[in-house]
């Protein structure tokens, strides 16, 4: 494939993927044999029952995995031949993560929680600190940023964790359930977040099963048993109602 | 490596040490006893050393002591039964033996009393010539030694050692007084300069003792004592050579056949150094034990702790993974964590032996050597670094979907 063809395929490029984990004796199938697209500037909604492989795909898809089988290209480079350091390098680089934990480092202030893909892309203090700034103002976090994660509400908890994965300029952000642990008003304010990103220019993957959430998207992806089962775009995206985060 | 990331380490080893105190302090403590005992048992060997340099400098280099009695070794009972040694003898030796600038025969009491007004001390009265001053290293620090004419003529003068002086003149001078032995008065004409005692012993020290001109001497202890001689060697002679010819006259000297074996000893300073290498290698091999073993014990516990901490902490190596951690990150962290840990139980041990060490200088004149100190923070760092590889090689190879995935 030469560089013009690069440029016309999709930032994520996905082939007959498969995921086999191996239990034992047990062999689970994750995935199987997931074909899909997906380009810049996009809103996708993964959604499924649970276990279907949702978080398979997506940690395929942000490089915390490799496939089985299949073909994964991501930005035109093959994922499947990358070794452990190149695949963090993506990561940090390219990749920003929501989880439905939040996964933040409980002993740091939100300004260091963000600022932590910085400190390991090498990133000088003082450009770091700037950054991490910025990403908590854009959150609405601005007021809050010396805070640890047990003095702020969940929902102020997943937006520190929305910055950082926001602060490196990500090519796409990988939300996995990012409102499976709020209530739904929180929810609807971190989608407004989202919402907001992707306007913005921002590619936006968002993992679910509940379809209020998925109906946010402009294209929803349904796994079943670790197939797809149906890839569509959504006529009219619901809009998230504007109003300022206070739980 | 960024030093972002090396920061990064040294605030999380912080961080985590901080939170769990005394978890990190039990924890280190078979690190804190290898470092006392590493500390404090060079500090005793540096004392020791110092000891031997002012024993074998107050017993003057290039002496040989020619005795009925051996210092070191030796059979006792031969010894007792040896013929005493003149002074007509160490006579004899200084007209024949050529490689001497003093051959200078002491005669010593054991304990006596002498007295100053109504105080008294006991220490031991030797009887020796005016050279005896060029024999050894001590020297007086106030007043002189006797003079040849003094100590040909036997005059009641004295010259006295530092603890002999402080016992009975306090703050005043003594110079010029009047003491008294064995019922006879002498005139103190010196003060030795302070010597201290080698390995808690006193036995070569002339703080104690109170030197009076031969003459005297006998005329007052009468003559039924054996001689030592005193045999300082010229210059640049070979000190082996000087001995066997040393030997040789004086068993002319005694006439003594060939086929009989020396009746006298021939003594010299390098048995301090036998005793202080012997005692040295004593301490240095115990303290050599008890250091492996308790660094073997707290390196064990380190690598425990880490194991453990690894585990509480699967979840964060997921998520720093997740944000673009490489593996050497991860290992690094845990690492700077392990040493930083070690270090701290190094510097806990250190903070411990300090005060010992100051505690040991009252009875030995030590101090805790610099050296010690930068070696027992590496040797703590170094069993850091040997028992965190696995644990931090453990955290860094760690899947990171399981990572996360871990509850
Ligand atoms: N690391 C793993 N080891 C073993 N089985 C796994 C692992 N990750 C996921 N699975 C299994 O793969 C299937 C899909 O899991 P997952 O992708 O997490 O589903 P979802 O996110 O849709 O709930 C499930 O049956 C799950 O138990
Ligand atoms: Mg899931």
């Amino acid at each position: 494939m030469n560089d013009a063809e690069h440029d016309l395929e999709p930032m994520i490029h996905i082939v007959n993927v498969s995921k086999t984990y191996v239990m034992g004796i047990e062999e689970v199938h994750a995935l199987r044999g997931a074909t899909l697209d997906i380009s810049r500037n996009e809103y996708v909604a993964i959604m499924g029952p649970s276990g279907s492989g949702k978080s398979t795909l997506m940690n395929i898809i942000g490089c915390l995995d490799t496939p089985t089988s299949g073909l994964y290209r991501f930005e035109g480079i093959n994922v499947g031949e990358l070794d452990d350091d190149a695949l963090a390098a993506i990561r940090n680089k390219k990749i920003g993560f929501v989880f439905q934990m939040f996964n933040l480092l409980p002993r740091s202030t939100a300004l260091h929680n963000v600022e932590l893909p910085l400190i390991y892309a090498g990133v000088p203090a003082a450009e770091r600190r700037n950054r991490a700034e910025r990403a908590l103002t854009a959150v609405g976090l601005a007021e809050r940023m010396h805070h640890k994660p047990n003095e702020l509400s969940g929902g102020q908890r997943q937006c520190v964790a929305i910055a950082r994965a926001l602060v490196n300029n990500p090519s796409v952000i990988l939300a996995d359930e990012p409102t499976g642990n709020l209530d739904s008003k929180t929810g609807e304010e971190i989608m407004r977040i989202f919402e907001d990103l992707h306007e913005q220019g921002h590619s936006i993957i968002v993992v679910t099963h509940e379809e209020d959430i998925a109906a946010h998207a402009h294209r929803v992806i349904r796994l079943f048993d670790g197939e797809i089962a149906g890839d569509v775009p959504v006529e009219r995206p619901r809009r998230a109602l504007r109003h300022h985060v206070t739980a | 490596m960024h030093l972002n990331t090396f920061r990064e380490a040294l605030r999380i080893a912080y961080r985590s040490v901080g939170d769990n105190k005394l978890r990190s302090v039990l924890t280190t403590l078979g690190i804190v006893i290898g470092v006392v005992v590493v500390t404090l048992m060079a500090t005793v060997i540096e004392g020791l050393g110092k000891a031997l340099d002012k024993s074998i400098e107050s017993l003057g280099t290039d002496v040989y002591y020619v005795s009925k009695w051996n210092w070191f070794g030796g059979d006792w009972w031969k010894s007792r039964n040896r013929r005493d040694i003149t002074v007509s003898e160490a006579q004899k030796l200084r007209e024949r033996f050529t490689q001497a600038i003093a051959v200078v025969p002491v005669v010593s009491t054991w304990e006596e009393t002498i007295k100053y007004g109504n105080l008294s001390v006991q220490g031991i009265v030797n009887g020796t010539v005016e050279d005896y001053i060029a024999t050894t290293g001590v020297l007086p620090e106030e007043g002189r030694f006797f003079n040849d004419l003094e100590s040909n003529s036997g005059r009641p003068v004295c010259v006295i050692g530092k603890e002999v002086a402080s016992n009975l003149f306090g703050k005043e001078d003594p110079i010029g007084k009047t003491v008294k032995i064995k019922g006879y008065s002498y005139r103190v004409i010196g003060v030795f300069e302070k010597e201290g005692d080698f390995m808690g012993s006193s036995m070569f020290s002339k703080d104690t003792q109170v030197f009076i001109p031969l003459s005297n001497f006998l005329h007052v202890f009468g003559g039924e004592r054996s001689v030592d001689i005193h045999v300082k060697l010229k210059p640049h002679v070979d000190k082996e050579e000087a001995k066997i010819e040393l030997i040789g006259v004086f068993r002319q000297v005694r006439r003594l056949p060939p086929d009989k074996e020396d009746d006298f000893a021939v003594n010299t300073q390098d048995f301090l150094k036998d005793v202080f290498d012997s005692v040295v290698s004593t301490i240095g091999i115990v303290g050599f034990i008890i250091t492996s073993l308790s660094l073997l014990v707290g390196g064990v516990g380190i690598m425990n702790i880490m194991f453990v901490s690894v585990k509480e902490r699967t979840k964060e190596i997921g998520t720093r993974k997740a944000v673009g951690a490489r593996k050497r990150d991860i290992l690094v962290q845990f690492l700077i964590e392990s040493s930083f840990l070690c270090i701290l139980g190094g510097a806990i041990g250190l903070a411990i032996s300090f005060p010992l060490s100051l505690v040991i200088d009252q009875f030995l004149p030590s101090s805790m050597p610099l050296w010690v100190v930068a070696l027992s923070l590496s040797i703590s760092m170094a069993v850091g670094l040997v028992s965190g590889i696995v644990p931090a090689y453990t955290a860094a190879r760690m899947n990171p979907v399981e990572a996360l995935r871990y509850e």
